[in-house]
């Protein structure tokens, strides 16, 4: 087994036994916090493939994260409300089922990042960033200025939603879904990083001109990729709303991209487990910090500071060095 | 809907335009010259309301206050860049982006810690703050009306400054090649750090001026950030005419939009319906601009085709 393969087993580890231990302690709230970490992370996953892969500097991925969430938002409101929800002729009367609910989520997500796509991929470099920034606050003030679904005040789901076989309102076992959907989405990204696609994807982002000359379609193919990484970005949207029972346009804002990104870069970019780790790392930082000072972020801007400067391959290039 | 009330609104807009230009100006600048994206430009708007608001609470007077604006901000510029901003020159995008996300944690906490979460309050002065009569029979608020004055002073000095002067032929020479004027023996180090203080300046200038319309608090930088944003990849980055037509452009497209999109969809739908419409509408209205502008020319309206 190569060092990053230890390393990386190793996160996966520590964050499945800090809830199995919280669960023999009886600390709902670790669990919670590992619950976190662990969407977070998917969330972090999904950036990974347009960031790490695909050399795309998305700074709105907020977007999609906040799509996810208000797509579960909007499903469950209906059924607990019990107002349906009309699109044209069809009569549409809402879910509690997560099942259902992420389909939604990740096709929902899927269709803006193809738009969003589709339109900032004219572009590169500085504007791409600047696009992709520019659309999620177009959705933040949509979501703040449209008042059927809460608008500024956001939108609370009192129950959890369900899973078929399972008691989501226990922690350890949506603690357990979360985790099953982050460790599928790894075992994607690895699967796409190793695919034709992927091999293709990383020759546009080493260089352009080069993919181009020997035939590939570049925009295409970054378009997919920005598509792939906004449904995954999507699905972790969906569960940050279930966790936290409630949506706002928080969840859209520009801060949120530029956490979402923050995850990706504390772990490593381009590294498989690179936003788990810099997720886990984010949400412990946020406990420990937030409990010394009410200015914790400061410290965050520090270390993030320093490892721009001075750590360039975030905590996993640290720990199992090398390039990838 | 009268003329007198869509007058005073684009009156309004240019107002906003200005300002927009002043922020806009030093984020286009420095990627004009550096090729560094600062997403911390926001917390420099922030630093001159409030250094403003201390002083004209200390002291009660306004010019005061815009003179401390233009110092601390120019002061807090000068400082991240020799310490932090230098070092990323020759980075790429990503870690410009991550870097200066950094600075807007410390600065905005930094701020929080040292000012408090409460949002403090900068008075016009009393010789602005009345109305004033246009012609046509038109009240308008003096200070807005300063500010679009200061703005286009401000836009008016950039291109004697950049057209004129000594200075300016360096920034113009920096943004066509650096090595090169870096061997003809201009100090291109100190050259980075004057033009990186000139831009936080002016949003440093900007903040103070919009803080007295609005409350100054912390996080007011950054919506203003991300327009100029708006305005700049609108206007071709790195291009002071694109940012100052983009800015006008955006500034117009914002306030008209809230103005009359409500009453057009009023025209068709019920009145309270078409004001939800018409204003989600008219909040997306610059984001759609942008996209129409881009997909027409990618690189901006003046900017270099890539």
């Amino acid at each position: 087994m190569s060092r990053a393969a230890v390393v990386n087993a190793a996160i996966a580890l520590s964050i499945l036994a800090v809830p199995l231990y919280a669960l023999a302690a009886d600390e709902p709230f670790l669990i919670t916090l590992a619950t976190r970490a662990a969407i977070l992370a998917l969330a972090g996953v999904g950036l990974n493939i347009a960031l790490g892969q695909g050399g795309l500097v998305s700074l709105g991925h907020a977007a999609f994260f906040g799509i996810g969430g208000y797509a579960m938002g909007i499903v469950a409101f209906h059924a607990q409300s019990f107002t349906p929800l009309m699109i044209g002729p069809l009569e549409f009367q809402g879910s509690k089922s997560m099942p259902l609910i992420w389909l939604v989520a990740i096709l929902s997500s899927g269709a803006a990042a193809l738009v969003i796509g589709a339109l900032s991929l004219r572009t590169s470099g500085v504007y791409f960033i600047m696009i992709t920034l520019a659309f999620g606050q177009m959705l933040f003030y949509f979501a703040i200025s449209w008042p059927a679904y809460g608008g500024e005040d956001g939108l609370s789901i009192y129950v959890r939603n369900g899973f078929p076989g399972l008691n989501t309102l226990d922690p350890i076992q949506f603690f357990g879904i979360c985790f099953a959907l982050l460790g599928a989405a790894l075992w994607i990204s690895a699967r796409l990083a190793a695919s034709p696609f992927g091999l293709a994807l990383a020759a546009a982002r080493q260089s352009v001109a080069r993919a181009q000359a020997v035939g590939l379609n570049v925009p295409r193919i970054q378009l997919a990729a920005f598509t792939i990484s906004g449904m995954i970005t999507g699905l972790a949207g969906a569960l940050f709303a279930d966790l936290n029972r409630f949506v706002s346009p928080t969840m859209l804002s520009w801060q949120m991209s530029g956490e979402i990104m923050v995850f990706v870069i504390l772990g490593g970019t381009a590294r498989l487990f690179g936003p788990v780790a810099g997720a886990a790392l984010y949400v412990l930082l946020e406990h420990l910090l937030g409990g010394i000072s009410e200015f914790w972020q400061i410290y965050l801007g520090g270390l993030l500071l320093a490892v721009v400067l001075f750590a360039r391959g975030g905590l996993v290039g640290l720990l199992a060095g090398g390039a990838r | 809907m009268s003329w007198l009330l869509l007058i005073e609104q684009v009156l309004n807009g240019l107002q906003l335009g200005v300002m927009l230009f002043v922020m806009a100006a030093g984020l286009t600048l420095v990627f004009g010259v550096m090729g560094l994206i600062n997403l911390a430009h926001g917390s420099l708007y922030m630093i001159g309301a409030f250094a403003a608001a201390a002083v004209a609470g200390a002291t009660g007077s306004f010019l005061l206050a815009l003179i401390a604006a233009l110092g601390a901000a120019a002061a807090a510029g000068a400082l991240v860049e020799i310490i932090v901003i230098r070092r990323l020159y020759g980075r790429d995008h990503l870690d410009q982006v991550l870097a200066t996300f950094a600075l807007i944690l410390i600065f905005s906490e930094g701020v929080r810690w040292a000012f408090g979460s409460f949002p403090l309050f900068l008075d016009i002065p009393s010789y602005l703050s009345g109305p004033v009569s246009l012609p046509g029979g038109i009240l308008y608020p003096a200070y807005r009306l300063a500010i679009i004055g200061i703005g286009l002073a401000v836009a008016l000095g950039l291109w004697a400054l950049i057209s004129h002067t000594r200075l300016g032929v360096q920034i113009r020479a920096g943004e066509a090649d650096r090595e090169m004027i870096a061997a003809l023996g201009v100090d291109i180090s100190k050259l980075y750090t004057v033009v990186f203080a000139l831009g936080a300046a002016l949003a440093g200038l900007a903040g103070a001026l919009v803080g007295a319309i609005q409350s100054v608090q912390v996080g007011m930088g950054e919506p203003v950030l991300i327009l100029a944003f708006v305005v700049i990849v609108i206007g071709g980055i790195g291009s002071i005419k694109g940012a100052f037509v983009g800015a006008l452009l955006v500034g117009l497209t914002d306030t008209l939009g809230g103005f009359l999109l409500p009453q057009l969809f009023a025209l068709f739908m019920e009145p309270s319906a078409a004001g939800a419409v018409g204003s989600a509408l008219a909040s997306m209205a610059i984001y759609l601009l942008m996209a129409v502008v881009l997909i027409v020319r990618p690189a901006g309206l003046y900017g270099e085709p890539a």
